[in-house]
């Protein structure tokens, strides 16, 4: 049994393991993985992804039990502290003594911190591991408690500082990045995509100062300024230092392995070190007088070194190594491939740019026009992986290859089809699956779905950059073998939603059974289709849910939220969030009569549950005698336009955020859409009223407001897209009302628009050109509807109150007066909730 | 203990020993549901229009023991008839009370008749 030791458990270290446990000739070693960290090795990559849950276990590469299942002895917070080449020994941190056939240097880097006067300040961070970003939340949440304007800077503007600054931002912290170049990620970027990127992160929050060289840190015993020249001083509280990296040789170093001038420790194409016994591989390995921070080549060294010591002598590293990246910032597309910057010696290149869009495309093509040779995308990186895949595969590109980065409108074309690409593409380079992969395991049966081409192949598990692709691939594999990908909307319908809505708009239907009957399989609906029609039919007549009730689903054929015990919830519109005290009395006296659970809602309403079905119309007649009406809480339609108080209170606004907010509520109120709508009102760039945070954001900025579109929480939090600068209220209803009408004419049932608009060919672009420059035609189309629906509005509340055969509707039972006897509520704090569910 | 479950056994055409007069057609949705109270139980009647059938079964949803079922949509799965619960969409056949879409215990369902426009559903006891 010969004996592997690896130093370091990081992802490279980790890799190691899990390609050589893969091995039959496994059985003849004995792997020992040595981390210094407390912890088995997690996922750097996605560290940032920390700071949303704080979720330590679900950046794990692998659970500590996989290595005792696996036979490999992890031994964590244990630094390996010396290395014997003669004796072929190490020595631990604990003075433990382990002796070794083949050494494996996984170490990593650590974060460079440059020699600046006051860097051992308390409040200076630096941004590599779990406890940094433990350190640095803590410190942060002593700021936010002391002060509502804290600022933290990052030193370095490069990949790793860029997502640092977003990470600040999500702090709750005033982002501030200092770049010692005159660009942003000088190695990735050349000088104008730089300054449209720069103008992308500024609308977004991040201040960028440019060519600053840090003097000094000042602060007495904390951080509280960063000095760059005599009277150049920015106030911070923090700082986070990300000026690169520097391999974590010392051990090399110490026991007289080669190592580079500038650190490293070299390797050949084999990952020997200059001693034939040990190996190098990740950020610590110096290969071709380089250090590759990037984790693909990383895995691929691992893979090297494995095969190498189980005797496949013929597996050698690349001399080229692909260093295309794609920064993973949500809300900035970037991303460079190839040869980014390229000398006219060998070829020309192709540049597109458009700054008021935050846009600039570049492509480096050869001589003759034939080959792709890397390129630039700032703004609008989806054809990142394609691009990628022709520059990696060497595919033929158009003859006049600016189609390739120009919009479709301007003469683009269609980035070819991804089962174009030959089988043996690389799709996921971080787990090397090749394109034939993929498609094999559809092929063979083994995948069925995307899920599970995921958990067959590992594409897709490191980065993820490439997982758009692989959905491509899965759905494009699946249709070539005849099996449908189908989005119609139940075994009621052959139809999807979208084709259902121009039926029932062409035809003129208006209750459910005519396009059952007329369009459907011959069945009689089910609770998927009845909700759905019942909704068209609310877009296409303005019909309120009292029309046809019994195709409704619960809550809107209750005009109510079911909650737990079959009890429901009243929450009447509050528009913008503003009461006057006497409705908030009222609120307050009704909620106590009828004993009824107070809370206010995320979206900043006021929810009252614990109402019997019988109760719920007497509450509704109060409210609706002291002025309020339905908040439709229950509907998939406008929910709350959440505002902060602008101009009319706050010291900073710039507009009269509430008053525009309470407008738009009001006119988007009951309309009914594929799912929930909320929309979001700030009068500052501060965004108090979290705007990009909803399907639909307003910010006021100079001049005007900045539209944004197609955000949610939920499940998939995603920050709405910029769509519109610098316009005035009309025009933003003008937008409005043609987004949310296409949204609700073409969009899939219970999508949200994030999903829809990710999914639209074309993108935000198509979107824009549909909105704004109504390519289609319809823009006029879309703003009559939508002014039908805002005139035809009615309060259903009030609809239902008033008649007396709907009155009959909210009767527990139809022969008894009795209230439901099965209900039992328990006392919870000082108010009541439902019996618990065993 | 008997629970409350225990209250609701399926009933055959054959074995109704009682036909409640439960209320007017007229109180009924069309192809929709009501709830009705027998005794202590509660039952849930659905007016299956497009059919021309009409059906009754238990209110009590043996998922989470709500008393809910008359509220859900009705339709068909495949063509049996069914009922969704509208807590978490749990469906029970109208025919035989089986749950169709995950292994609950099957629901009781109950004989119905129209007689001069009423609606009367059998019982045992
Ligand atoms: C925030 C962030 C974002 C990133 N984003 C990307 C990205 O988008 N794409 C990309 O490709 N790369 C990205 N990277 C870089 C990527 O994480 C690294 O390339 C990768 O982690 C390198 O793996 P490694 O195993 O070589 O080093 P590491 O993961 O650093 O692992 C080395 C481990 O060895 C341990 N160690 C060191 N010395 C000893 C010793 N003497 N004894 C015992 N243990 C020791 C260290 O504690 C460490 O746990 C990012 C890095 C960070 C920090
Ligand atoms: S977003 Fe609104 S409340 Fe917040 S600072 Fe700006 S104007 Fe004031
Ligand atoms: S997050 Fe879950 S538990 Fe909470 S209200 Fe929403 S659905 Fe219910
Ligand atoms: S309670 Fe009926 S499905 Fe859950």
């Amino acid at each position: 049994m010969q004996q592997v030791i690896v130093v370091g458990n990081g992802m490279v270290g980790y890799k190691f393991c899990e390609k050589f446990v893969a091995q039959a000739e496994s059985k003849d070693f004995k792997i020992t993985i040595f981390g210094e960290e407390p912890r088995p090795a997690y996922d750097r990559v996605h560290l940032s992804e920390f700071f949303e849950n704080q979720d330590a276990k679900a950046l794990e590469m692998a659970p500590a039990e996989w290595y005792a299942e696996h036979n490999v002895d992890l031994i964590t917070g244990e630094r390996v502290a010396d290395i014997n080449r003669s004796s072929k020994t190490i020595t631990t941190a604990k003075d433990r003594e382990f002796s070794y056939d083949y050494l494996v240097l996984a170490t990593g880097s650590s974060p460079f911190v440059p020699p600046i006067k006051g860097v051992e300040k308390e409040g200076v961070f630096v941004y590599r591991t779990i406890e940094d970003l433990e350190d640095m939340l803590a410190y942060a949440a002593k700021i936010n408690a002391e002060k509502s304007d804290g600022r933290a800077a990052i030193l370095g503007g490069g990949l790793l500082g860029l997502e640092a600054g977003k990470a600040v931002l999500d702090m709750g912290l005033e982002p501030h990045v200092v770049e010692f170049a005159s660009k942003l990620m000088p190695r990735q970027l050349d000088s104008r995509s730089s300054q449209v990127l720069q103008l992308k992160l500024e609308s977004i929050g991040l201040n960028i100062h440019l060519s600053k060289a840090t003097n000094q840190i000042l602060g007495d015993g904390k951080i509280t300024a960063m000095e760059f020249g005599e009277d150049d001083v920015l106030d911070v509280d923090m700082l986070i230092v990300s000026a690169g990296i520097r391999p974590r040789d010392e051990l090399a170093r110490a026991c007289g392995l080669e190592v580079g001038v500038r650190g490293g420790v070299v390797v050949d194409n084999t990952m020997k070190t200059s001693d034939a016994h040990i190996y190098a591989i990740g950020e610590i390995a110096l290969y071709n007088q380089m250090i590759y921070g990037l984790v693909a080549p990383g895995y691929d060294m691992a893979d090297v070194a494995v095969q190498q010591i189980i005797g496949n002598t013929d597996k050698l590293m690349p001399a080229d190594i692909d260093m295309s990246t794609k920064l993973k910032l949500i809300g900035v597309d970037v991303a460079s491939f190839g040869e980014p910057f390229m000398p006219a010696s060998k070829g020309h290149s192709i540049i597109f740019e458009n700054k008021t869009q935050h846009l600039y495309k570049r492509i480096n093509v050869s001589h003759d026009g034939k080959k792709l040779l890397g390129g630039i995308l700032v703004g609008d990186a989806a054809d990142y992986s394609m691009l990628h895949q022709v520059y990696l595969n060497g595919m033929a590109i158009p003859e006049d290859p600016a189609q390739l980065i120009l919009p479709t409108s301007e003469g683009g074309a269609l980035l070819g089809d991804v089962m174009d690409l030959p089988d043996e593409a690389q799709i996921c380079s971080c787990e090397s699956v090749t394109k034939g992969q993929i498609c094999g395991v559809i092929e063979s049966g083994e995948a069925t779905d995307l899920g599970s081409v995921v958990s067959c192949t590992k594409a897709g598990t490191g980065c993820g950059g490439c997982k758009p692709m692989v959905a491509d691939l899965t759905n494009a594999t699946l249709k070539s073998l005849g099996i449908e990908v189908k989005d119609s909307v139940c075994e009621h319908f052959d139809y999807n939603r979208q084709d259902l809505y121009k039926i029932i708009e062409v035809k003129g239907y208006t209750t459910f059974n005519e396009v059952l009957d007329n369009y459907g399989n011959g069945g009689h609906g089910c609770e998927l289709c009845k909700p759905l029609i019942a909704s068209l039919m609310a877009t296409i007549h303005a019909d309120t849910a009292n029309k046809e009730y019994a195709i409704q689903d619960s809550n809107d054929r209750f005009l109510a939220n079911i909650q737990r015990n079959g009890t429901y919830s009243v929450v009447p519109r509050v528009p913008g969030g503003e009461i006057t005290p006497d409705k908030l009395i009222a609120l307050g006296q009704i909620a106590k009569k009828y004993d009824l659970y107070t809370k206010v809602t995320g979206g900043v309403r006021i929810d009252l549950f614990g109402a019997t079905l019988n109760q719920l119309p007497l509450i509704w007649k109060e409210l609706i005698s002291h002025g309020f009406e339905s908040g439709h809480a229950y509907g998939k339609s406008l929910r709350t336009v959440k505002t902060c108080v602008g101009s009319t209170w706050c010291r900073y606004g710039m507009d009269e955020s509430v008053s525009f907010g309470i407008e738009l509520e009001n006119r988007y109120r009951g309309i009914r859409a594929p799912h929930k709508i909320k929309g979001g009102v700030s009068g500052c760039i501060r965004e108090c009223a979290e705007a990009r945070g909803k399907d639909f954001g307003l910010i006021a900025v100079e001049g005007g407001w900045n539209l944004y579109v197609g955000g949610n929480g939920g499940a998939n939090p995603r920050h709405a897209e910029l769509f519109a600068e610098q316009i005035d209220n009309a025009t933003v209803i003008k937008y409005l009302d043609r987004y949310l009408m296409f949204y609700m004419r073409t969009a899939k049932p219970l999508q949200r628009t994030a999903a829809w608009q990710e999914r639209l060919e074309g993108g935000l672009d198509y979107l824009k050109e549909v909105i704004i420059e109504d390519k289609l035609g319809i823009a006029e189309d879309l703003e009559k509807e939508m002014q039908t629906l805002v005139n035809r509005f009615e309060c259903e509340w009030t609809q239902a109150v008033n008649d007396p055969e709907m009155m009959k509707r909210f009767n527990h039972f139809v022969n008894s007066e009795d209230e439901d006897d099965n209900l039992v509520f328990v006392p919870m704090r000082d108010q009541k909730m439902p019996e618990p569910w065993v | 203990m008997e629970t409350i479950l225990d209250k609701y056994k399926a009933t055959e055409l054959t074995n109704v020993k009682v036909w409640f007069k439960a209320a007017s057609v007229k109180d009924f949705p069309k192809d929709g549901g009501a709830c009705i109270k027998y005794k202590d139980k509660q039952i849930a009647v659905f007016n299956f229009t497009r059919l021309n059938k009409w059906y009754a079964c238990q209110n009590l949803c043996p998922h989470k023991m709500e008393m809910v079922l008359s509220r859900g949509m009705i339709g068909d799965d495949k063509g049996i008839p069914k009922v969704a619960c509208p807590l978490h969409k749990k469906t029970f056949s109208l025919e035989t009370g089986e749950n169709l879409n995950s292994d609950l215990n099957a629901i009781a369902v109950y004989p119905v008749k129209v007689e001069e426009g009423y609606v009367y559903v059998g019982f045992d006891e």
